[in-house]
């Protein structure tokens, strides 16, 4: 019986590396999934999965909260919606965004609501 | 080149039962570009984790959404099963699969319904929208809830269903199917309908690949992807195939979904002829150990991701929840690129835009 869900593959990154790496599985025909972030001490915990053939791939890496991430918008255009959200929520910071909304994306009511250091 | 002009759509439309807003940029009476703007109530749900533990957060999850309520609560609870390595009885798994079928028929009609309000055909509308209550009469009847049931909980579901109410599901299903079908032969025949949606808001396959279209979108585009193949509940054992259409256009959206609601219908009735006998949930004990489990559902809209990190604790340390319709905002601005501005409305309800779920 195939139970594809139980598989979780989680390969940790450096920040620098993620073009690259989303651009190789992109290639080798993967989907972009979602991308989320997580506050850690250490500053952002961000998740991108993938998934081809219903197995995803999860690339993990952690940014310090003042460095900016490049923008994998321009390999996955669809990678705005979560940037955007990321960008609203945590104030993660992305250069190079092909839709930024300028912290515009969600209408809430302070800035950055889920990092409360912000 | 005409005269180009920017057109406000929503967040307040009459097609729009919630909000979400489009900046359409018009040249004479085509749409050249879509810019959306969704957030108008942000409701903030995956951080409540912190304040709930998580045998109690399911009730948070599974108010997400009133129309897939129910795969909030499995998708929920299937990433926490993952976490703690609980294994679902055989029977509570049949169930799940029993309750999310019926929840993909009622979202579908509900869904066919306000295609046909949106294109301005109200007798069609009421009929999908009374052969619904039959679905939610069956829920009432099995959960006692008619929009959050509250029947799927951490290590299984909170009630069984007996044989006989399991026979009357399918023979209530039975029925609605011949109704049903009438209606389908209207959506899919009917020469008014069909000129609002034959050819138009096209997406294609590659398209769809590119933009990262999720659920009926993309296997209307031709892309055979669905989670329900991924092993999850009791699927392989009813010999499930996803449904796919090739056209990409509003009119193979709505074929893709009336397909589905029928095999939804078989899907129930097999899983009804083959449900084991035995335990309804497993035991859950003690906190939610440190670690991280990612799992998805397919919703009736498409694929859902949850994500929980524990830590040793009572209380996670996050939670997330990816809905379909985050996923195919992109498609769905692509497909109004070109399209004549009255049908915008139709191409925005194809996707079948759940901004409660977007708006977690």
């Amino acid at each position: 019986m195939s139970e594809k869900w139980r598989i979780q593959n989680f390969i940790a990154i450096e920040p620098a590396q993620l073009a690259e790496k989303v651009q190789d599985l992109k290639a080798e025909g993967c989907r972009l999934g979602q991308v989320h972030c997580t506050k850690v001490p250490e500053g952002f915990e961000l998740t991108y999965s993938f998934d081809k053939d219903h197995v995803l791939t999860n690339l993990r890496l952690v940014v310090p909260e003042e460095e900016e991430i490049m923008s994998i918008t321009g390999i996955y255009w669809a990678a705005f919606i979560f940037e955007n959200e990321m960008q609203d929520l945590f104030g993660v910071k992305f250069k190079h965004m092909a839709l930024n909304y300028g912290g515009n994306f969600f209408k809430v009511s302070q800035p950055t609501p889920w990092n409360p250091k912000n | 080149m005409g005269k180009r002009t920017i057109i406000p759509f929503g967040p307040q439309h009459p097609v729009l039962p919630e909000p979400v807003h489009l900046d359409l940029v018009i040249e004479d009476e085509k749409v050249v570009e879509a810019i959306p703007s969704i957030g108008f109530i942000h409701r903030g749900l995956e951080k409540l984790v912190e304040k709930k533990e998580y045998t109690e957060m399911v009730y948070v999850i599974e108010r997400i959404c009133g129309i897939c309520s129910f795969g909030h609560g499995w998708g929920y609870s299937h990433v926490i099963e993952g976490l703690m390595n609980i294994e679902v009885p055989e029977r509570a798994q049949y169930l799940r699969t029993i309750w999310h079928e019926l929840s993909r028929i009622h979202s579908h009609m509900l869904w066919l319904g306000l295609l046909a309000d949106g294109f301005g055909f109200e007798a069609l509308f009421m009929h999908c929208w009374r052969l619904r209550e039959s679905v939610l009469d069956l829920f009432e009847k099995t959960t006692g809830g008619r929009v959050i049931f509250s029947v799927c909980k951490v290590g299984g579901v909170r009630k069984d269903i007996d044989k006989e109410t399991l026979d009357e599901m399918v023979s209530v299903l039975t029925n609605m199917k011949k109704e049903f079908k009438e209606l389908a032969d209207t959506f899919l025949n009917d020469y008014s309908v069909k000129n609002r949606l034959v050819g138009i808001g096209r997406l294609s396959k590659e398209e769809a690949a590119e933009l990262c279209a999720v659920g009926p979108m993309a296997r209307a585009s031709g892309i055979a992807q669905d989670i329900r193949l991924t092993g999850n509940g009791v699927y392989e054992k009813l010999g499930f195939e996803p449904v796919i259409e090739t056209a990409g256009d509003c009119y193979a959206r709505t074929l893709v979904r009336i397909r589905e609601i029928l095999q939804s219908i078989d899907l129930i009735a097999k899983a009804v002829e083959q449900i084991p006998e035995g335990e309804i949930a497993a035991p859950v004990k003690g906190n939610a150990p440190k670690g991280e489990f990612i799992t998805r559902i397919e919703q009736p809209r498409g694929e859902c991701f949850y994500y929980a990190k524990g830590a040793d604790s009572k209380f996670l340390e996050r939670i997330r929840v990816r809905t379909p319709t985050n996923m195919n905002i992109p498609a769905m601005v692509k497909c109004l690129q070109g399209c004549d501005l009255a049908d915008v409305p139709m191409v925005v309800l194809t996707i079948d835009p759940c901004i409660s779920c977007t708006e977690r």
